[in-house]
């Protein structure tokens, strides 16, 4: 191939799509008259061909899976972050659960003075709260950090909370008379029940008063 | 794509790994292929891809995040598998000739475990031979041959992912071109 050197390099031009208009030009002319070249050429073309009919293999479908189970641990921090963000309504849900508790432990804690529902006839003395013989005590009767002395009569539902009833008889109707429930609440716990089942209550109140008004305004209509 | 693989890069730099398997998904075909073609057999390149991910994944807070990602992937993979055929000891091929025997190599002594189509017998042991051929190539044309006629990138990229001069790409490219018309010009 003595003729070639030059035109060898014309056709590596040529493949890198980088050769020159003239240098084109010249080497088809050449090739057509040399049939070593077009041979040369030729043979690079092919393999070249061949080369590129091997390409486009596929890798295993687990390959990915395979990937990511080799990576080091992410951060924790991230995961939980991710997971917030899948689970919006649990988020807010235990959020709000963590909040409600929170403030209900904490006003367990704080206030450890008396402190009484606010009706004329209780007497108060000491940390003991007294309903006095021959009187009627309308409304429900709550006692936060002292005890509750039940003489007279109670219209009503009794709390006590943080102490005691006191009447050698408590729960007994000779107890005094109390014509509702009567509850003592000693524990943290039975403390944050409480606060529940009053919300609950509430909750349902609420919403059957909102139903009959709007029984009512539908009778009306 | 390159926006999504932008965006997913930085979620990956925020620590998200999941963001991470899409990327993977991207370019696990492309990168095996590569590996494939270098080291010449299927399950050291599936090893060898999956590194290449794994590296690439933990270096990623080194990665410029203007750059093209592909780029510096398949520099990563490149640079794994040049690594491997350097470290390797060649000392058992299956297309050895087995000495004291004319011609004969290895393959002749596996049984095939499925008679196939012939057509398909022939398209298979052209795609070994190639590959063969290939393999046969020293590394430095192998891999720019591989980029370029395998992987479809321009020379530009090439000389980006071996970080080296263009003319050092276009050389050993021509040389390696001849390397295969040699090689491939009686198959």
């Amino acid at each position: 191939m003595s003729c070639s050197e030059k035109y060898v390099a014309y056709m590596h031009e040529y493949l890198d799509e980088e050769i020159s208009t003239e240098h084109e030009k010249e080497l088809k002319e050449h090739l057509l008259k040399c049939p070593e070249c077009q041979k040369h050429f030729q043979e690079l073309e092919k393999s070249l061909a061949l080369v590129k009919s091997i390409a486009h293999v596929t890798t295993s479908d687990d390959f990915t899976l395979n990937v990511m189970n080799r990576l080091p641990k992410e951060k924790k921090k991230v995961g939980f972050q991710r997971w917030l963000r899948h689970h919006p309504l649990l988020t807010a849900a235990s959020l709000f659960l963590v909040l409600m508790v929170g403030s209900l432990f904490s006003s367990w804690n704080t206030g450890h003075n008396l402190s009484v529902s606010k009706q004329p006839n209780l007497i108060v003395k000491n940390d003991t709260v007294i309903v006095p013989e021959g009187e009627v005590v309308k409304g429900d009767v709550v006692v936060r950090n002292g005890s509750l002395r039940i003489d007279g009569q109670i219209d009503g539902n009794v709390t006590v909370i943080n102490g005691t009833v006191i009447n050698g008889e408590k729960y007994l109707a000779s107890a005094g008379d109390v014509t509702g429930e009567i509850e003592e609440i000693n524990v943290i716990f039975e403390w944050v029940w409480y606060h529940l089942k009053n919300m609950a209550k509430e909750a349902i109140n609420f919403f059957e008063e909102s139903e009959q008004s709007q029984g009512v305004t539908a009778f009306l209509w | 794509m390159d926006a999504i693989v932008k965006k997913r890069i930085k979620q990956v730099l925020k620590g998200d790994q999941n963001a991470y398997a899409e990327i993977v998904e991207i370019y696990k075909d492309k990168v095996f292929q590569l590996c494939f073609r270098m080291l010449g057999n299927r399950h050291e390149a599936e090893d060898m891809a999956q590194e290449a991910f794994i590296r690439a994944y933990v270096n990623i807070a080194s990665f410029n995040i203007d750059l093209k990602f592909s780029t510096w992937l398949y520099r990563i993979a490149t640079n794994l598998c040049i690594d491997r055929i350097r470290k390797k000891k060649p000392d058992f091929y299956l297309d050895a000739e087995v000495s004291g025997t004319d011609g004969l190599t290895m393959y002749s002594q596996v049984p095939s475990d499925s008679a196939l189509p012939e057509e398909e017998v022939e398209s298979i042991e052209l795609h070994e031979t190639i590959q063969r051929e290939i393999a046969k190539l020293p590394e430095k044309y192998r891999s720019v041959i591989v980029l370029k006629y395998i992987e479809e990138l321009s020379l530009n990229e090439i000389s980006k992912i071996l970080d080296m001069p263009l003319g050092t790409v276009k050389t050993r490219i021509h040389r390696g071109r001849e390397a295969l018309r040699h090689q491939l010009r009686n198959v």
